[in-house]
């Protein structure tokens, strides 16, 4: 009878109801991810997931920790959340820009449980939302390539035409040319953030025609075996320190440190002090880590990145401050004006001196 | 020795006992495959077949259960006439994806209109007829060019993919999306939303058009002469042609509605549970009906058993990632060994077993 | 113009490696009148057990020998639903694939590498030596070398020992085959076996040579491009050779456009295309007085193409819009199908056989 009449008063309300009902003992938190990938894939959804170890062996058993891995964007998203939350988490990380729409749909029919999405821009009373500015890493990664590059073509795998892997290849170029004005740079789309064939094959045509400095926007190694392969080529690291192919080829990199951010959210579920935030961090705070810089690197070269870095973590310098202009020549920032977050967010141009085309 | 007789018509008896002695094979292999991966293998057939149903939740994930079976029975019940016909439509996914794109396209274009009456009927149907139109291409190629419909349908699923995902981050990206890819959320646009039609059910529009087809399609198959020239061509195309049958309109009248029921499930999906044209727009559902409609021995019944059977694995598939943090390959593990026992165990519908030496050579 | 035309072929020559390897495995398996859609499967339970064992044992013999068996071993499993409980062979081969992937996922999880293997060329004397053909064709890892050496090996047996023609009968019609006594079962489940051995090796090439490393679903469709090179190719061997190279090809061609950022080297493919077209119309038409447009629709869609595209750059057209550029392989194939228009398919293929008397 009881569920019969729970079906009657509709879904949403039948959701809430049966979470007033208290279905275990609550004594300990419980957090769950929603991951995007395997946890095993070497970038993306394997740092989330090594993050959110990190957390759970801060607390201890303090926390109950669940997690559901390779869950497509979409529908099958929206279920995987709510089946978390009905299966009793207090708060939910969901991991990837695609569940944005489930993640408010699903936050509005459970409004004790606390979400937070990660790269989307939504938010609502029990939602929060968290990002890095890897753009600030990629200044650095630009500033080694400009440097590093013999031949003075630099490539660039870039994944999915989205605000943040343009932010990234701007900051890159921009930071390249300011130390070395002959660069040039060759980008090649994937469409995809992990394909260890593809980025292979991308890597493979970038090397033979002639760039020996690779960036990576995608998650697996494999472009730095294919530059291991071809001896002379440089690489970075992407989301994962991956040092293993340290000196050569991957001379530093790009490191996503969510440990932390997750220390505080779920301590903050603990202490009842959890409120919605915004949070887009960068090296200052640890969001953003920068790999060690290899002995590849000549020591000059890396006291200047380094002093980049510093420059950038201490807020005294922003990697877009002007004069930067349009790839089209129009003026974007004048001298000395930095760029706004809300631009930022949205970016979806070249600057100048980049050739093609965004993907649209 | 051990060897198969054909028997003179099905059993009826292994009609209906060979699933439920499949389903108990794969949940006994099931069984042994979880504990050997260290969970626990009560617990976690419980989760996948009892609790999507009946469990603590049931009320949240029948309704799931409904949404996912949905697309699955309405694209297999196109494809079993194909099928049966020898028309090998592997393309359905394709077909799918192009109802989704062309009509999330339309419906776009009236945006932000608020007629309901004209925006969802005119998606409905330019979905089916994008699906079609991409059914039709490798029908007029084989008929044309004796192309091989197996190749061109499954080149044109790549084709397709392409395209959606060109088109959400191209001429269908949200301009409200801060550049983002991925179109407007069409079940948020109430002209064109696909929602529940009956609060806490599941039932959506798609779930009333995958009931229908079945229903047509049953009458078509045992009362109407095209199910009969349907079952003919399948069995003996000579007959077939010898009773005047064209073979060239059974192949474009196949792919025609094979390819509109994948675009209308396509049109379903893209208003109400997906939302949007993206990259990631829920796939495989074109390929997995394959699955489904074999499962249901190409019979509009067997099929939406089959359907329902293929959205409880899925569903109760997640519950016991959830629960017993079971890995989502084994769950994979686990379909694959559902459909091997499924298909294996249903030779004793048509077959005999005997033992012993063949008499008769 | 960045493109270097020489590295570019012999990257096509490594990147249609796996796609020919398991191609050519499943043309055995078509030969004798079954159809397997498992070779998706198959190959990345291939390239899993390869990793594995390879990088467990340090040999990269080791790893591609295990992972020859494991897609042998998996296509068992087809070849008993199949051939002994007679089960539909497309459900069953879709199947497969979704049991694999699955599969592999499972073992690959904490898949480790222990000892680092490498693939070393093996640039043949002499002829390596040779300009711009050396380097593309001489100078790559034995794998290469071996897929098309299988290429003119399964040719042999096929069409000029015994076993290829009670193969190939088996195929054509298994009832007559049976009637004259050949085992149509066990050739069937031979040709099966040698088709996942075949996928099995081109999985492991793409874990130990070409990314090489282990990720979930690395195989990423490669195995279903294999499915449609077998019919592509019209099951002709030495035209299998020409459909994963044309595939490769459009593939490698298109990242490497991407990053050039010109149009040159497309100007150059399709100018030689299309004189190739030209060059074979023009022949037929001399030699076998086939010269009307519908007898050479390939050369005519070439031709067609290739003006169109001449217009367009001359209409100062400057780049392509890349995200389309990916159709090209599908598209491409589709053409060639078309202007083809050959179908030999075994008669019996997919069709299931029991041998009721």
């Amino acid at each position: 009878m009881k569920r019969r009449t729970l079906l009657a008063t509709g879904a949403s309300a039948a959701i809430a109801t049966a979470l007033g009902v208290p279905a275990r003992a609550q004594d300990k938190t419980k957090v769950g991810f929603i991951y995007v990938g395997p946890i095993n894939d070497g970038g993306w959804t394997q740092h989330h997931h090594h993050s959110a170890m990190e957390m759970v062996e801060h607390f201890g058993d303090a926390v109950d920790f669940v997690y559901q891995e390779s869950v497509p964007e979409g529908p099958d998203a929206e279920r995987a959340i709510t089946q978390m939350a009905l299966g009793g988490a207090d708060i939910i990380f969901t991991t990837s820009f695609g569940y944005m729409d489930p993640t408010i749909n699903v936050a509005a029919k459970f409004p004790d449980v606390k979400f937070e999405h990660a790269t989307g821009y939504k938010m609502a009373d029990n939602v929060s939302v968290y990002s890095a500015r890897f753009y600030e890493g990629r200044a650095v990664q630009g500033t080694l390539a400009g440097r590093m590059t013999q031949s003075n073509k630099i490539g660039y795998i870039a994944s999915v035409p989205i605000p943040e892997v343009v932010r990234g290849i701007n900051s890159a170029y921009i930071h390249a040319k300011k130390v070395n004005p002959d660069v040039e740079f060759k980008i090649i789309w994937i469409f995809e953030w992990l394909n260890p064939a593809k980025e292979a094959d991308a890597a493979k045509a970038l090397i033979e025609q002639g760039c020996d400095v690779i960036l990576q926007h995608t998650d697996s190694t494999a472009p730095q075996q294919a530059a291991k392969d071809a001896g002379n080529v440089y690489t970075f690291g992407q989301a994962a320190d991956m040092a293993e192919f340290a000196p050569m080829p991957r001379i530093s990199s790009i490191i996503d440190e969510w440990a932390p951010y997750y220390i505080d959210r779920v301590q903050a579920v603990m202490d009842g002090t959890w409120t919605s935030t915004n949070t887009w961090d960068g090296i200052g705070p640890g969001m953003v880590g920068i790999g060690e810089i290899s002995s590849a690197v000549p020591d000059d070269v890396k006291a200047e990145a380094e002093a980049l870095r510093d420059a950038i973590a201490s807020g005294e310098y922003h990697p877009f401050t002007g004069p930067i202009n349009k790839q089209d020549g129009s003026v974007w920032l004048a001298e000395g004006e930095v760029a706004d977050d809300g631009t930022l967010a949205g970016l979806n141009f070249y600057v100048e001196g980049i050739e093609g085309d965004i993907p649209s | 020795m051990l060897r198969l007789e054909k028997r003179p018509q099905p059993s009826t008896f292994w009609t209906y006992a060979a699933p439920l002695v499949a389903v108990v094979v794969t949940i006994l292999l099931g069984m042994a495959l979880f504990a050997s991966l260290g969970k626990d293998p009560v617990g976690a057939i419980r989760a996948i077949f009892y609790e999507p149903l009946f469990g603590e939740f049931s009320f949240y994930y029948r309704p799931e259960v409904i949404k996912k079976a949905a697309p699955l029975i309405l694209i297999a019940t196109g494809l079993a006439f194909g099928f049966r016909a020898g028309v090998w439509n592997i393309g359905a996914e394709g077909q799918y994806i192009m109802g989704a794109i062309c009509g999330a396209g339309v419906a776009l274009a009236f945006y932000p209109s608020e007629s309901r009456w004209l925006v969802f009927p005119l998606a409905i149907i330019a979905g089916t007829i994008g699906g079609a139109v991409w059914g039709l291409i490798p029908a007029l190629l084989k008929v044309k060019f004796k192309t091989n419909e197996i190749l061109v349908s499954l080149m044109l699923v790549y084709v397709a993919q392409v395209l959606i995902t060109a088109f959400s981050s191209g001429l269908m990206r949200n301009p409200e999306g801060h550049g983002f890819p991925g179109s407007r959320n069409l079940s948020q646009y109430p002209a064109a939303a696909n929602g529940e039609l009956f609060a806490g059910t599941g039932v959506h529009w798609g779930v009333i058009a995958a009931l229908i087809a079945v229903a047509v399609a049953y009458v078509i198959l045992t009362r109407h002469q095209f199910g009969f020239d349907v079952r003919l061509a399948g069995q003996s195309p000579k007959a077939a042609s010898f009773s005047g049958l064209n073979p060239n309109k059974l192949v474009i009248i196949s792919l025609l509605l094979s390819g509109g029921l994948a675009g209308l499930a396509g049109v379903f999906e893209v208003t109400g549970p997906a939302g949007q044209i993206l990259g990631s727009f829920p796939k495989f559902y074109g390929f997995t009906a394959i699955i489904v409609a074999y499962l249901g021995r190409l019979h509009p019944v067997g099929i939406l058993m089959a359907g329902a059977l293929m959205a409880l694995t899925y569903i109760g598939g997640e519950v016991a990632q959830d629960r017993e943090q079971l890995p989502a390959a084994a769950i994979m593990v686990f379909q694959g060994m559902l459909l091997f026992s499924i298909l294996g165990v249903d030779v004793l519908t048509n077959y005999r077993l005997r033992f012993g030496k063949n008499e008769v050579r | 113009m960045d493109i270097n035309p020489i590295l570019l072929l012999a990257a096509v020559m490594v990147a249609s490696t796996p796609v020919l390897l398991a191609a050519i495995g499943e043309l055995v398996v078509e030969r004798s009148g079954v159809l397997n859609l498992g070779v998706e499967g198959m190959m990345i339970t291939g390239a899993v057990f390869g990793y594995i064992i390879g990088h467990g044992s340090g040999s990269a013999i080791g790893g591609f020998a295990a992972a020859a068996l494991a897609g042998a071993c998996l296509s068992l499993i087809f070849g008993f639903l199949t051939q002994f409980l007679l089960t539909n062979q497309t459900a069953t081969g879709l199947g497969l694939t979704l049991f694999g992937l699955g599969l592999s996922s499972l073992v690959g999880q904490g898949a480790t590498a222990t000892y680092p293997v490498t693939v070393p060329r093996l640039p043949i004397p002499l002829l390596s030596d040779i300009p711009a053909i050396g380097p593309i064709l001489f100078n790559h890892d034995a794998v290469v070398y071996l897929s098309i050496l299988l290429i003119v090996l399964v040719w042999f047996v096929m069409f000029r020992s015994r076993a290829g023609l009670i193969l190939r009968a088996v195929g054509e019609n298994h009832d007559a085959a049976h009637a004259l006594g050949y085992p149509v079962r066990l050739v069937r489940m031979a040709a099966i076996f040698f088709g996942g051995g075949c996928a099995g090796l081109a999985g492991a090439y793409i874990s130990l040579v070409r990314v090489p490393q282990w990720t979930d679903g690395i195989t990423a469709g490669a195995g279903w491009i294999a499915l449609a090179i077998v019919v592509f190719a019209s099951w002709k061997p030495f035209r299998l050779l020409i459909g994963a190279y044309l595939f490769g090809g459009v593939t490698v061609l298109q990242l490497n456009l991407q990053a050039d950022g010109t149009l040159a080297l497309l100007d150059i493919a399709i100018g030689l295309l299309a004189a190739a077209a030209a060059v074979v119309w023009l022949t037929r038409s001399i030699t076998k007085k086939a010269a009307a447009p519908m007898d050479n629709l390939l050369s005519v869609i070439i031709l067609v193409l290739s003006v169109v595209y001449g217009l367009l750059r001359l209409a100062g057209m400057q780049t392509i819009p890349i995200e389309y550029l990916s159709m090209l392989p599908y598209l491409a194939t589709i053409a060639v199908l078309v202007g083809l228009r050959a179908s030999n398919a075994p008669a019996s293929l997919g069709k299931t056989f029991h041998a009721s008397t």
